[in-house]
């Protein structure tokens, strides 16, 4: 359909969150590789790219792709270091692989024809559950029944420490659903609205307008790929100091 | 222009009928319509892909690529540091030999100091005995000049006074006298007696 050339194409605005078969179509059972398996690997592929080829100098003055290596690895660094103390150092690669994820999955997403492997819920649900289950694990192996003691805020009078206790559980179990659906829905969001303005360009009379919308749509979408990358990483980084450190 | 508006509602007005019909046809096809997002069945394929991606990732970057980046990191440092130190040992040694310069300097300008004293000392000894050797030998010609004067003057005494007697005595003689030396004599000292004085 819509193959006549002109007119709106609205129907790229679902169909580029579609998951399909590389080779044929049919089932897709789990092991298929799909296009998310594809734009999985090209993550991989980025990722040795940037931080394994790019450091292969071991340079110490960095030339331009070393620095850039370098760079990422000192702000996560930094982050881990800063939000959840010297003693989160040793989940750093944890953290380090999950930004690395999602900055590569944002911005490889907006290639043109690009799959956002990071629009997905799926995809972002098993992160944000990993990090969910890790961090309270590591909560109660580390502080035993004392990682309550996030539930339970000593600095409120006695008496609305029970309905704060409520709140904050609630809070506790609400995390990986926002952690999720935050990454997924700005992810979502943006790819959809720049296919919307792009069909406009179907039609000669709006196009103009709707090319300047598409262009300026994907600079914010750049700025939003990376925002969102370091606030799913800040967020994990925080979650793990109340695991480190549960005592208000 | 509006009819081309026209022409462009009446494909979009066919486009979404299309695309309902797609959806609908999706629907039935997949028995979710709607966000591909909430197509359960493709579950499966993105977290079994995902969780592989996942394992290489962190392989790749915790077996290889942080370490590598934190070893260069902490190469740097070291580099930094030693630099730093080296350039505090270089400041440090330049102290002490500003101090040892200053030292030699010091201790030269003291030596030449003593040098020049021991000398001007010496001179002036000399100088001392010189002046009392001279003071002396000064002194030795004067007393034997002040000897000879007195023997040129007593000589010359003695000769006006020999000359005086003979001439009196030749006077005493030429007018016809008898020469008394010894009176002669007498006058003459008498007479020379305050004149030669």
């Amino acid at each position: 359909m819509a193959t006549d050339g002109e007119g709106l194409h609205f129907d790229s605005v679902l169909s580029q969150f579609d998951v399909k078969p590389l080779f044929g179509a049919g089932e897709i059972s789990f092991y298929t590789p799909t296009n998310v398996t594809l734009w999985l690997f090209l993550i991989v592929v980025s990722t040795v790219a940037m931080l394994v080829v790019g450091t292969r100098g071991r340079a110490i003055v960095p030339n331009r792709s070393q620095s850039i290596a370098e760079l990422t690895y000192g702000v996560v660094h930094k982050m881990v270091e800063d939000i959840a103390g010297k003693e989160a150092l040793k989940y750093f690669p944890y953290i380090m692989t999950l930004f690395i994820f999602v900055l590569l999955a944002n911005f490889l997403g907006l290639l043109p024809m690009a799959f956002t492997v990071t629009s997905h819920i799926a995809v972002t649900a098993v992160l944000a559950f990993a990090v969910f289950f890790t961090v309270t694990a590591i909560g109660f192996i580390k502080n035993g029944v004392h990682f309550l003691d996030l539930f339970w805020v000593r600095s409120a009078p006695l008496a609305i420490r029970p309905v704060l206790a409520v709140i904050e559980v609630i809070s506790y179990f609400v995390r990986p659903v926002s952690h999720s659906i935050r990454l997924a829905g700005n992810m979502i969001a943006g790819h959809a609205v720049i296919k919307v303005f792009a069909a406009f360009a179907g039609i000669a009379a709006v196009a103009p307008v709707s090319i300047i919308a598409v262009v300026g749509m994907y600079a914010f979408e750049v700025l939003v790929a990376g925002i969102q990358a370091y606030v799913f990483t800040i967020l994990t980084c925080v979650y793990l100091k109340d695991a480190l450190h549960p005592s208000h | 222009m509006i009819s081309l508006l026209q022409d462009a509602a009446t494909h979009a007005a066919e486009h979404i009928q299309d695309a309902g019909d797609a959806a609908a046809h999706g629907a039935e096809a997949a028995s979710s319509g709607g966000l591909p997002q909430l197509n359960i069945d493709a579950f499966p394929n993105q977290i079994f892909w995902l969780v592989i991606t996942l394992v290489v990732l962190y392989w790749v970057l915790s077996k290889i690529a942080l370490p590598r980046i934190a070893s260069v990191i902490s190469d740097r440092q070291g580099a930094i540091t030693g630099d730093l130190m080296a350039a505090e040992e270089f400041k440090q040694k330049s102290k002490e030999a500003e101090a040892a310069y200053d030292k030699a300097l010091a201790d030269a300008r003291s030596e030449a100091q003593k040098i020049v004293a021991a000398n001007r000392a010496e001179i002036q000894k000399e100088l001392d005995a010189a002046i009392a050797h001279a003071d002396a030998e000064i002194a030795a010609r004067t007393a034997e000049s002040e000897k000879r004067i007195r023997e040129i003057r007593d000589s010359a005494t003695a000769d006006a006074r020999e000359v005086a007697r003979d001439v009196t005595a030749e006077l005493v003689r030429s007018f016809g006298g008898n020469v008394d030396q010894a009176a002669v004599d007498q006058a003459v000292d008498n007479r020379m007696k305050g004149g030669l004085q």
